[in-house]
Protein backbone atom coordinates (compact mmCIF):
# COMPACT_ATOMS: atom_id res chain seq x y z
CA UNK A 1 0.00 0.00 0.00
CA UNK A 2 2.50 2.33 0.98
CA UNK A 3 4.61 1.97 -2.28
CA UNK A 4 1.61 2.82 -4.04
CA UNK A 5 0.75 6.30 -2.29
CA UNK A 6 4.79 7.38 -2.42
CA UNK A 7 4.67 6.47 -6.62
CA UNK A 8 1.73 8.06 -7.49
CA UNK A 9 2.19 11.45 -7.45
CA UNK A 10 5.18 10.83 -9.50
CA UNK A 11 3.08 8.66 -11.87
CA UNK A 12 0.40 11.10 -12.54
CA UNK A 13 3.09 13.82 -13.25
CA UNK A 14 4.96 11.67 -15.25
CA UNK A 15 3.84 12.07 -19.45
CA UNK A 16 5.30 8.69 -19.98
CA UNK A 17 2.92 7.48 -17.94
CA UNK A 18 0.28 7.98 -20.11
CA UNK A 19 0.09 4.61 -21.65
CA UNK A 20 -1.21 3.47 -18.02
CA UNK A 21 -4.61 2.35 -18.51
CA UNK A 22 -6.78 5.26 -17.10
CA UNK A 23 -8.89 2.29 -15.04
CA UNK A 24 -5.99 1.63 -13.00
CA UNK A 25 -5.35 5.25 -11.88
CA UNK A 26 -8.98 5.51 -11.68
CA UNK A 27 -9.53 2.46 -9.69
CA UNK A 28 -6.40 3.49 -7.37
CA UNK A 29 -8.14 6.68 -6.34
CA UNK A 30 -11.49 4.91 -5.62
CA UNK A 31 -9.47 2.30 -3.12
CA UNK A 32 -7.60 5.54 -1.78
CA UNK A 33 -10.60 7.66 -1.13
CA UNK A 34 -12.23 4.35 0.20
CA UNK A 35 -9.50 4.45 2.52
CA UNK A 36 -9.56 7.81 3.49
CA UNK A 37 -13.46 7.53 4.12
CA UNK A 38 -12.85 4.82 6.33
CA UNK A 39 -10.39 6.17 8.49
CA UNK A 40 -12.62 9.40 8.89
CA UNK A 41 -15.37 7.18 9.75
CA UNK A 42 -12.91 5.80 12.21
CA UNK A 43 -12.48 9.21 13.66
CA UNK A 44 -15.85 10.48 14.59
CA UNK A 45 -15.99 8.67 17.50
CA UNK A 46 -12.82 9.71 19.09
CA UNK A 47 -14.27 12.86 18.30
CA UNK A 48 -17.65 12.91 19.68
CA UNK A 49 -15.70 11.52 22.90
CA UNK A 50 -13.03 14.31 23.13
CA UNK A 51 -16.05 16.81 22.21
CA UNK A 52 -18.67 15.18 25.12
CA UNK A 53 -15.37 15.56 27.55
CA UNK A 54 -14.65 19.30 26.42
CA UNK A 55 -18.82 19.78 26.94
CA UNK A 56 -18.60 17.82 29.97
CA UNK A 57 -15.84 20.15 31.35
CA UNK A 58 -17.10 23.42 30.42
CA UNK A 59 -20.64 22.99 32.19
CA UNK A 60 -18.91 21.75 35.47
CA UNK A 61 -20.51 17.70 35.11
CA UNK A 62 -17.73 16.91 37.34
CA UNK A 63 -15.41 18.84 39.81
CA UNK A 64 -11.91 20.22 37.74
CA UNK A 65 -9.89 17.66 40.05
CA UNK A 66 -11.42 14.55 39.03
CA UNK A 67 -12.18 15.43 35.17
CA UNK A 68 -9.11 17.51 34.13
CA UNK A 69 -9.71 19.76 30.38
CA UNK A 70 -8.34 17.96 27.63
CA UNK A 71 -6.09 21.00 27.20
CA UNK A 72 -4.47 20.83 30.40
CA UNK A 73 -4.45 17.26 29.50
CA UNK A 74 -2.20 18.30 26.60
CA UNK A 75 -0.53 20.56 28.34
CA UNK A 76 1.12 18.30 30.92
CA UNK A 77 1.91 15.73 28.14
CA UNK A 78 3.91 18.61 26.31
CA UNK A 79 5.97 19.50 29.76
CA UNK A 80 6.81 16.43 30.81
CA UNK A 81 7.72 15.30 26.97
CA UNK A 82 10.21 19.01 26.83
CA UNK A 83 11.70 18.42 30.43
CA UNK A 84 12.62 15.07 29.30
CA UNK A 85 10.94 13.14 32.07
CA UNK A 86 8.20 11.61 29.99
CA UNK A 87 11.13 9.81 28.09
CA UNK A 88 12.95 8.99 31.02
CA UNK A 89 10.17 7.23 32.84
CA UNK A 90 9.03 5.37 29.72
CA UNK A 91 12.62 4.47 28.94
CA UNK A 92 12.58 3.11 32.28
CA UNK A 93 9.60 1.04 32.28
CA UNK A 94 10.76 -0.32 29.20
CA UNK A 95 14.17 -1.61 29.89
CA UNK A 96 12.46 -3.29 32.77
CA UNK A 97 10.15 -5.04 29.72
CA UNK A 98 13.23 -5.71 27.83
CA UNK A 99 15.05 -7.20 30.78
CA UNK A 100 12.80 -9.55 31.97
CA UNK A 101 11.35 -10.53 28.21
CA UNK A 102 14.80 -11.55 27.64
CA UNK A 103 15.19 -13.75 30.46
CA UNK A 104 11.26 -14.75 30.30
CA UNK A 105 11.90 -15.90 26.93
CA UNK A 106 15.04 -17.87 27.27
CA UNK A 107 14.19 -19.83 30.30
CA UNK A 108 10.37 -20.42 28.71
CA UNK A 109 11.87 -21.99 25.50
CA UNK A 110 14.22 -24.14 27.01
CA UNK A 111 11.57 -25.15 29.84
CA UNK A 112 8.82 -25.73 26.66
CA UNK A 113 11.53 -27.56 24.54
CA UNK A 114 12.13 -29.73 27.72
CA UNK A 115 8.76 -30.54 28.12
CA UNK A 116 8.52 -31.32 24.69
CA UNK A 117 11.18 -33.43 23.91
CA UNK A 118 11.74 -35.77 26.72
CA UNK A 119 9.27 -37.83 28.19
CA UNK A 120 10.57 -38.25 31.45
CA UNK A 121 10.65 -34.77 31.98
CA UNK A 122 7.42 -34.33 31.53
CA UNK A 123 6.20 -36.79 33.94
CA UNK A 124 8.32 -35.01 36.73
CA UNK A 125 7.65 -31.43 36.06
CA UNK A 126 4.65 -30.55 34.19
CA UNK A 127 2.31 -31.66 36.63
CA UNK A 128 4.22 -29.08 39.15
CA UNK A 129 3.95 -26.38 36.18
CA UNK A 130 0.29 -27.21 34.94
CA UNK A 131 -0.53 -25.87 38.53
CA UNK A 132 1.25 -23.01 39.06
CA UNK A 133 1.50 -21.42 35.55
CA UNK A 134 -2.76 -21.18 36.78
CA UNK A 135 -1.80 -18.78 39.67
CA UNK A 136 -2.36 -15.32 39.03
CA UNK A 137 0.87 -13.43 38.13
CA UNK A 138 -0.43 -10.60 40.25
CA UNK A 139 -0.71 -13.15 42.81
CA UNK A 140 2.73 -13.91 43.73
CA UNK A 141 3.84 -9.92 43.88
CA UNK A 142 3.44 -9.20 47.51
CA UNK A 143 5.44 -12.31 48.51
CA UNK A 144 8.42 -11.35 46.12
CA UNK A 145 8.05 -8.09 47.66
CA UNK A 146 8.87 -9.49 51.08
CA UNK A 147 12.03 -11.78 49.48
CA UNK A 148 13.16 -9.04 46.70
CA UNK A 149 11.81 -5.34 48.35
CA UNK A 150 10.84 -3.03 46.34
CA UNK A 151 13.68 -2.65 43.61
CA UNK A 152 14.08 -3.64 40.41
CA UNK A 153 14.81 -7.26 41.49
CA UNK A 154 11.39 -7.15 42.02
CA UNK A 155 9.93 -5.73 39.26
CA UNK A 156 12.63 -7.87 36.89
CA UNK A 157 11.09 -10.98 38.84
CA UNK A 158 7.80 -10.21 38.52
CA UNK A 159 7.37 -9.42 34.74
CA UNK A 160 9.26 -12.46 34.41
CA UNK A 161 7.22 -14.74 35.72
CA UNK A 162 3.91 -13.44 33.32
CA UNK A 163 6.64 -14.11 30.18
CA UNK A 164 7.68 -17.88 31.20
CA UNK A 165 4.38 -19.32 31.32
CA UNK A 166 2.62 -18.67 27.49
CA UNK A 167 6.27 -18.74 26.40
CA UNK A 168 6.75 -22.02 27.94
CA UNK A 169 2.98 -23.39 26.87
CA UNK A 170 3.48 -22.49 23.21
CA UNK A 171 6.35 -23.69 22.75
CA UNK A 172 5.71 -27.39 24.88
CA UNK A 173 2.19 -27.23 21.97
CA UNK A 174 4.19 -26.15 19.19
CA UNK A 175 6.48 -29.38 20.07
CA UNK A 176 3.42 -31.55 20.57
CA UNK A 177 2.13 -30.89 17.26
CA UNK A 178 4.88 -31.30 15.11
CA UNK A 179 4.12 -34.16 12.59
CA UNK A 180 5.56 -37.07 12.96
CA UNK A 181 6.46 -37.16 9.52
CA UNK A 182 9.10 -34.67 9.96
CA UNK A 183 10.38 -36.60 12.91
CA UNK A 184 10.74 -39.89 10.59
CA UNK A 185 12.45 -37.64 7.96
CA UNK A 186 15.04 -36.99 10.03
CA UNK A 187 15.41 -40.01 11.26
CA UNK A 188 16.36 -41.34 7.38
CA UNK A 189 18.55 -38.70 7.10
CA UNK A 190 20.40 -39.76 10.37
CA UNK A 191 19.79 -36.55 12.18
CA UNK A 192 22.11 -36.36 15.68
CA UNK A 193 19.81 -34.83 18.49
CA UNK A 194 21.10 -31.76 18.23
CA UNK A 195 20.27 -31.37 14.08
CA UNK A 196 16.68 -32.85 15.13
CA UNK A 197 16.35 -30.03 17.75
CA UNK A 198 17.83 -27.15 15.45
CA UNK A 199 16.85 -28.32 11.83
CA UNK A 200 13.45 -29.32 12.74
CA UNK A 201 11.83 -29.34 16.42
CA UNK A 202 12.15 -25.41 16.28
CA UNK A 203 11.72 -24.59 12.94
CA UNK A 204 8.73 -26.56 13.02
CA UNK A 205 7.86 -25.05 16.60
CA UNK A 206 8.82 -21.62 15.63
CA UNK A 207 4.82 -20.39 15.43
CA UNK A 208 3.26 -21.54 17.99
CA UNK A 209 6.71 -20.00 19.69
CA UNK A 210 6.18 -16.86 18.75
CA UNK A 211 2.91 -16.43 19.74
CA UNK A 212 3.75 -17.28 23.24
CA UNK A 213 6.49 -14.05 23.00
CA UNK A 214 3.54 -11.85 21.96
CA UNK A 215 1.45 -13.27 24.72
CA UNK A 216 4.05 -13.14 26.85
CA UNK A 217 5.39 -9.51 26.18
CA UNK A 218 1.75 -8.32 26.15
CA UNK A 219 1.63 -10.09 29.85
CA UNK A 220 4.26 -8.19 30.86
CA UNK A 221 3.51 -4.69 29.79
CA UNK A 222 0.12 -5.89 31.91
CA UNK A 223 2.31 -7.35 35.04
CA UNK A 224 4.75 -4.03 34.63
CA UNK A 225 1.81 -1.55 34.89
CA UNK A 226 0.65 -3.39 37.45
CA UNK A 227 3.71 -3.43 39.68
CA UNK A 228 4.57 0.03 38.80
CA UNK A 229 1.13 1.03 40.22
CA UNK A 230 1.98 -1.22 43.56
CA UNK A 231 5.39 -0.18 44.62
CA UNK A 232 8.08 2.07 42.82
CA UNK A 233 9.85 5.35 42.78
CA UNK A 234 9.92 5.78 38.72
CA UNK A 235 8.41 4.70 35.72
CA UNK A 236 5.10 5.43 33.99
CA UNK A 237 2.95 3.78 36.57
CA UNK A 238 5.13 5.97 39.56
CA UNK A 239 4.07 8.94 37.38
CA UNK A 240 0.20 7.85 38.06
CA UNK A 241 0.05 6.99 41.26
CA UNK A 242 1.97 10.19 42.16
CA UNK A 243 -0.78 12.35 39.53
CA UNK A 244 -3.37 10.51 41.75
CA UNK A 245 -1.89 11.47 45.63
CA UNK A 246 -1.66 15.05 44.54
CA UNK A 247 -4.94 14.47 42.76
CA UNK A 248 -3.45 15.80 39.57
CA UNK A 249 -5.79 13.71 37.07
CA UNK A 250 -3.90 15.20 34.32
CA UNK A 251 -1.02 13.01 35.13
CA UNK A 252 -2.94 9.89 35.52
CA UNK A 253 -4.69 10.52 31.92
CA UNK A 254 -1.00 11.37 30.67
CA UNK A 255 0.09 8.02 31.97
CA UNK A 256 -2.90 6.24 30.61
CA UNK A 257 -2.17 7.51 27.06
CA UNK A 258 1.45 6.69 27.10
CA UNK A 259 0.33 3.11 28.36
CA UNK A 260 -2.05 2.45 25.71
CA UNK A 261 0.82 4.07 22.62
CA UNK A 262 3.04 1.78 23.83
CA UNK A 263 0.84 -1.21 23.91
CA UNK A 264 -0.04 -0.59 20.45
CA UNK A 265 3.47 -0.22 19.40
CA UNK A 266 4.46 -3.15 21.92
CA UNK A 267 1.66 -5.12 19.50
CA UNK A 268 2.64 -3.92 16.24
CA UNK A 269 6.40 -4.28 16.45
CA UNK A 270 5.72 -7.80 17.24
CA UNK A 271 2.99 -8.30 14.85
CA UNK A 272 5.52 -7.28 12.47
CA UNK A 273 8.20 -9.38 13.82
CA UNK A 274 5.98 -12.22 13.55
CA UNK A 275 4.81 -11.95 9.83
CA UNK A 276 8.68 -11.71 9.03
CA UNK A 277 9.57 -15.19 11.09
CA UNK A 278 6.57 -16.14 8.90
CA UNK A 279 7.47 -15.22 5.63
CA UNK A 280 10.92 -17.01 6.59
CA UNK A 281 9.25 -19.75 7.08
CA UNK A 282 7.41 -19.78 3.76
CA UNK A 283 10.12 -19.32 1.69
CA UNK A 284 12.04 -22.38 3.55
CA UNK A 285 9.85 -24.89 2.53
CA UNK B 1 -4.13 -33.93 17.45
CA UNK B 2 -7.66 -34.86 16.74
CA UNK B 3 -8.89 -32.24 18.88
CA UNK B 4 -10.72 -29.30 17.36
CA UNK B 5 -9.09 -26.04 15.99
CA UNK B 6 -10.36 -23.78 18.40
CA UNK B 7 -9.56 -23.58 21.46
CA UNK B 8 -8.77 -20.65 23.83
CA UNK B 9 -5.04 -19.72 24.51
CA UNK B 10 -5.20 -19.76 27.74
CA UNK B 11 -6.19 -23.71 27.86
CA UNK B 12 -2.86 -25.58 28.82
CA UNK B 13 -2.40 -29.37 27.37
CA UNK B 14 -4.59 -31.54 29.99
CA UNK B 15 -3.38 -33.58 31.98
CA UNK B 16 -4.11 -37.56 31.31
CA UNK B 17 -3.82 -40.10 34.42
CA UNK B 18 -2.41 -39.97 37.49
CA UNK B 19 1.48 -39.99 37.64
CA UNK B 20 3.24 -40.57 40.87
CA UNK B 21 6.31 -38.98 39.32
CA UNK B 22 4.31 -35.27 39.43
CA UNK B 23 4.78 -35.70 42.83
CA UNK B 24 8.38 -35.69 43.43
CA UNK B 25 8.90 -32.43 42.36
CA UNK B 26 6.35 -30.71 45.29
CA UNK B 27 7.10 -33.12 47.34
CA UNK B 28 10.80 -32.37 47.05
CA UNK B 29 10.52 -28.91 47.30
CA UNK B 30 8.68 -29.14 50.74
CA UNK B 31 11.14 -31.67 51.94
CA UNK B 32 14.02 -29.05 51.18
CA UNK B 33 11.76 -26.03 52.24
CA UNK B 34 11.35 -28.00 55.68
CA UNK B 35 15.19 -29.09 55.95
CA UNK B 36 16.42 -25.29 55.69
CA UNK B 37 13.95 -23.79 57.89
CA UNK B 38 14.81 -26.50 60.76
CA UNK B 39 18.54 -26.79 60.28
CA UNK B 40 18.15 -22.53 60.69
CA UNK B 41 20.07 -22.01 57.44
CA UNK B 42 18.13 -19.05 56.73
CA UNK B 43 16.41 -16.98 58.67
CA UNK B 44 13.14 -18.38 59.59
CA UNK B 45 11.44 -14.61 59.95
CA UNK B 46 11.63 -14.06 56.01
CA UNK B 47 10.63 -17.95 55.07
CA UNK B 48 8.77 -19.64 57.77
CA UNK B 49 8.65 -23.45 57.97
CA UNK B 50 6.00 -25.27 55.97
CA UNK B 51 4.55 -26.36 59.74
CA UNK B 52 3.98 -22.17 60.57
CA UNK B 53 2.05 -21.50 57.16
CA UNK B 54 -0.09 -24.53 58.29
CA UNK B 55 -0.90 -23.58 61.58
CA UNK B 56 -1.61 -20.26 60.06
CA UNK B 57 -3.80 -21.27 57.85
CA UNK B 58 -5.65 -23.61 59.85
CA UNK B 59 -6.08 -21.24 62.73
CA UNK B 60 -7.03 -18.18 59.45
CA UNK B 61 -9.56 -20.11 58.32
CA UNK B 62 -10.94 -20.68 62.03
CA UNK B 63 -11.79 -16.80 61.77
CA UNK B 64 -14.64 -15.42 60.15
CA UNK B 65 -12.82 -13.05 58.40
CA UNK B 66 -11.12 -15.69 56.04
CA UNK B 67 -14.99 -16.35 54.65
CA UNK B 68 -15.95 -12.90 54.70
CA UNK B 69 -13.12 -12.42 52.70
CA UNK B 70 -13.11 -15.19 50.48
CA UNK B 71 -17.05 -14.42 49.97
CA UNK B 72 -16.45 -10.65 49.40
CA UNK B 73 -13.52 -11.54 46.40
CA UNK B 74 -16.01 -14.37 44.58
CA UNK B 75 -18.84 -12.14 45.17
CA UNK B 76 -16.71 -9.14 43.42
CA UNK B 77 -14.91 -11.97 40.63
CA UNK B 78 -18.64 -13.27 39.80
CA UNK B 79 -20.12 -9.65 39.36
CA UNK B 80 -17.53 -8.19 37.33
CA UNK B 81 -17.54 -10.91 35.21
CA UNK B 82 -21.17 -11.45 34.61
CA UNK B 83 -21.76 -7.76 33.96
CA UNK B 84 -18.64 -7.28 31.79
CA UNK B 85 -19.05 -10.68 29.70
CA UNK B 86 -22.76 -9.73 28.94
CA UNK B 87 -21.89 -6.46 27.82
CA UNK B 88 -18.92 -7.76 26.07
CA UNK B 89 -21.26 -10.61 23.87
CA UNK B 90 -23.92 -7.92 22.96
CA UNK B 91 -21.56 -5.50 21.70
CA UNK B 92 -19.03 -7.71 19.83
CA UNK B 93 -22.45 -8.87 18.30
CA UNK B 94 -23.06 -5.87 17.39
CA UNK B 95 -19.55 -4.93 16.23
CA UNK B 96 -19.45 -8.24 14.22
CA UNK B 97 -23.24 -7.89 12.58
CA UNK B 98 -23.27 -4.36 11.90
CA UNK B 99 -20.97 -3.12 9.14
CA UNK B 100 -21.66 0.34 10.49
CA UNK B 101 -20.95 0.10 14.22
CA UNK B 102 -17.51 -1.79 12.94
CA UNK B 103 -16.32 1.15 10.85
CA UNK B 104 -17.31 3.76 13.16
CA UNK B 105 -16.76 2.28 17.06
CA UNK B 106 -14.16 -0.72 15.48
CA UNK B 107 -11.05 1.31 15.06
CA UNK B 108 -11.56 3.52 18.73
CA UNK B 109 -12.35 -0.18 20.13
CA UNK B 110 -9.18 -1.88 19.02
CA UNK B 111 -7.06 1.07 20.07
CA UNK B 112 -8.32 1.20 23.93
CA UNK B 113 -7.99 -2.37 24.19
CA UNK B 114 -4.12 -1.99 24.19
CA UNK B 115 -4.30 -0.17 27.11
CA UNK B 116 -2.86 -2.16 30.07
CA UNK B 117 -6.07 -3.20 32.23
CA UNK B 118 -4.63 -1.71 35.39
CA UNK B 119 -3.36 1.62 34.31
CA UNK B 120 -7.35 2.57 34.57
CA UNK B 121 -7.89 1.97 37.90
CA UNK B 122 -6.11 4.86 39.32
CA UNK B 123 -8.98 6.75 37.45
CA UNK B 124 -12.25 4.58 38.48
CA UNK B 125 -11.00 4.50 41.76
CA UNK B 126 -11.07 8.63 41.54
CA UNK B 127 -14.28 8.64 40.26
CA UNK B 128 -15.80 5.87 42.22
CA UNK B 129 -14.01 5.48 45.02
CA UNK B 130 -12.17 2.92 46.81
CA UNK B 131 -15.48 0.25 46.97
CA UNK B 132 -17.03 -2.29 45.37
CA UNK B 133 -18.61 -0.10 42.81
CA UNK B 134 -15.14 0.89 41.41
CA UNK B 135 -13.78 -2.88 41.67
CA UNK B 136 -16.54 -4.29 40.15
CA UNK B 137 -16.38 -1.84 37.16
CA UNK B 138 -12.85 -2.66 37.10
CA UNK B 139 -13.40 -6.35 36.76
CA UNK B 140 -16.33 -5.59 34.57
CA UNK B 141 -13.62 -3.93 32.24
CA UNK B 142 -11.50 -6.91 32.17
CA UNK B 143 -13.74 -9.38 31.63
CA UNK B 144 -15.33 -6.97 28.57
CA UNK B 145 -12.43 -7.24 26.17
CA UNK B 146 -12.08 -10.81 25.01
CA UNK B 147 -15.55 -11.81 25.17
CA UNK B 148 -16.07 -8.94 23.14
CA UNK B 149 -13.30 -9.91 20.85
CA UNK B 150 -14.34 -13.24 20.82
CA UNK B 151 -17.82 -12.30 19.95
CA UNK B 152 -16.85 -10.19 17.18
CA UNK B 153 -14.39 -12.91 16.02
CA UNK B 154 -17.00 -15.68 16.39
CA UNK B 155 -19.51 -13.63 14.05
CA UNK B 156 -17.03 -12.53 11.36
CA UNK B 157 -16.24 -16.81 11.04
CA UNK B 158 -20.21 -17.06 10.29
CA UNK B 159 -20.30 -18.05 6.34
CA UNK B 160 -22.18 -16.48 4.42
CA UNK B 161 -23.83 -19.43 3.09
CA UNK B 162 -25.40 -20.22 6.08
CA UNK B 163 -26.88 -16.58 6.41
CA UNK B 164 -27.72 -17.12 3.01
CA UNK B 165 -29.92 -20.35 4.10
CA UNK B 166 -31.20 -18.87 6.98
CA UNK B 167 -32.50 -15.62 4.81
CA UNK B 168 -33.99 -18.34 2.51
CA UNK B 169 -36.03 -20.22 5.55
CA UNK B 170 -37.47 -16.26 6.60
CA UNK B 171 -35.65 -15.85 9.65
CA UNK B 172 -36.85 -13.14 11.58
CA UNK B 173 -33.76 -10.54 13.61
CA UNK B 174 -34.78 -12.87 16.90
CA UNK B 175 -34.52 -16.00 15.19
CA UNK B 176 -31.34 -14.57 13.05
CA UNK B 177 -29.77 -13.86 16.53
CA UNK B 178 -30.33 -17.20 18.91
CA UNK B 179 -30.25 -19.50 15.99
CA UNK B 180 -27.41 -18.16 13.95
CA UNK B 181 -25.28 -15.60 15.25
CA UNK B 182 -24.84 -16.74 18.82
CA UNK B 183 -24.46 -21.19 17.92
CA UNK B 184 -22.57 -19.75 14.89
CA UNK B 185 -20.27 -18.05 17.42
CA UNK B 186 -20.34 -19.69 20.55
CA UNK B 187 -16.82 -21.22 20.10
CA UNK B 188 -15.08 -18.04 19.85
CA UNK B 189 -17.79 -16.86 22.69
CA UNK B 190 -17.08 -19.47 25.28
CA UNK B 191 -13.17 -19.40 24.67
CA UNK B 192 -13.72 -15.77 25.25
CA UNK B 193 -15.45 -16.46 28.43
CA UNK B 194 -12.52 -18.73 29.81
CA UNK B 195 -10.19 -16.20 29.19
CA UNK B 196 -12.74 -13.39 30.88
CA UNK B 197 -13.02 -15.33 33.56
CA UNK B 198 -8.97 -16.05 34.20
CA UNK B 199 -8.87 -12.11 33.62
CA UNK B 200 -11.79 -11.25 35.96
CA UNK B 201 -9.89 -13.16 39.45
CA UNK B 202 -6.44 -11.49 37.86
CA UNK B 203 -8.23 -8.22 38.27
CA UNK B 204 -10.06 -9.00 41.15
CA UNK B 205 -6.81 -9.84 43.14
CA UNK B 206 -5.03 -6.82 41.23
CA UNK B 207 -7.60 -4.24 42.69
CA UNK B 208 -7.60 -5.54 45.90
CA UNK B 209 -4.37 -5.09 46.49
CA UNK B 210 -4.43 -1.92 44.81
CA UNK B 211 -6.88 -0.58 46.46
CA UNK B 212 -6.29 -2.48 49.66
CA UNK B 213 -7.74 -0.38 53.10
CA UNK B 214 -11.67 -0.97 52.29
CA UNK B 215 -13.22 -3.87 53.34
CA UNK B 216 -12.61 -7.33 53.56
CA UNK B 217 -11.30 -9.45 50.93
CA UNK B 218 -8.59 -12.04 49.89
CA UNK B 219 -6.22 -9.12 48.51
CA UNK B 220 -7.04 -7.05 51.09
CA UNK B 221 -5.99 -10.02 53.67
CA UNK B 222 -2.45 -10.44 51.94
CA UNK B 223 -1.49 -6.96 51.56
CA UNK B 224 -2.46 -6.21 55.55
CA UNK B 225 -0.38 -9.69 56.20
CA UNK B 226 2.37 -8.06 54.41
CA UNK B 227 1.83 -4.63 56.02
CA UNK B 228 2.68 -6.54 59.29
CA UNK B 229 5.56 -8.60 58.23
CA UNK B 230 3.14 -12.27 58.39
CA UNK B 231 4.86 -14.13 56.29
CA UNK B 232 3.25 -17.68 56.38
CA UNK B 233 -0.57 -15.57 56.25
CA UNK B 234 1.10 -14.23 52.48
CA UNK B 235 1.96 -17.44 51.59
CA UNK B 236 -1.11 -18.68 52.66
CA UNK B 237 -2.81 -15.83 51.05
CA UNK B 238 -0.77 -16.54 48.06
CA UNK B 239 -1.57 -20.32 47.64
CA UNK B 240 -5.58 -19.65 48.13
CA UNK B 241 -5.80 -17.62 45.13
CA UNK B 242 -3.48 -19.62 42.66
CA UNK B 243 -5.37 -22.63 43.63
CA UNK B 244 -9.31 -20.34 43.50
CA UNK B 245 -7.30 -19.45 39.81
CA UNK B 246 -6.48 -23.13 38.78
CA UNK B 247 -10.34 -24.09 40.25
CA UNK B 248 -11.89 -21.26 38.06
CA UNK B 249 -9.78 -22.71 34.80
CA UNK B 250 -10.70 -26.16 35.52
CA UNK B 251 -13.83 -25.35 35.97
CA UNK B 252 -14.30 -23.28 32.59
CA UNK B 253 -12.05 -26.41 30.64
CA UNK B 254 -15.19 -28.85 31.22
CA UNK B 255 -17.33 -26.68 31.15
CA UNK B 256 -16.02 -25.47 27.14
CA UNK B 257 -15.52 -28.94 26.90
CA UNK B 258 -19.20 -30.51 27.60
CA UNK B 259 -20.57 -27.35 25.08
CA UNK B 260 -18.44 -27.84 22.13
CA UNK B 261 -18.73 -31.11 21.91
CA UNK B 262 -21.83 -30.89 19.99
CA UNK B 263 -18.83 -29.57 16.99
CA UNK B 264 -16.76 -32.71 17.58
CA UNK B 265 -19.56 -35.07 17.41
CA UNK B 266 -20.13 -33.56 13.26
CA UNK B 267 -16.35 -34.13 12.46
Amino acid sequence: MSVTTTESPAVLASPLQLARPPQETLRWLKETGGRLALAATGLILPLLLLGLWQYAVEHQWLAVQILPPPQLVWESLRDLWQSGDLQSNIQISLSRIGWSSLIGISAGVLLGLALGVSRTFRAYVYPTFHVVSQFPVVGWIPLLIIFLGIGEALKIAAITLAVVVPVTVQTYKGIANIPRVLLEVARVYRYSFAQVIWRVVLPAALPALFSGVRQGVMQAWLSLVFVELLASSEGIGYLMVWGRQLLQLDLVVVGIIIIGLVGVVLDLALRWLEGRLQGWRRAAF
Amino acid sequence: MTTSTISSDASLPQLRRFDWRGLVLPAGFLLVWALVTALGWVNTKLIPPPQAVLSTAVSFIGKAQFFNGLGASLWRDLAGFAIGSLAGVVFGALLGVSRWAGRIVGPTFHTLKHIALFAWLPLISTWLGQGDAAKVLFIGLSAFYPVALGALEGVHGIARSQLEVARVYGFGRVQLLFKLILPGASPQILAGLHLALIYAWLATIGAEYLLAKSGPGIGDAVIQGKAAFDVPLVIFGMLLIGLVGALFNQIANRIEARLLRWRDARH
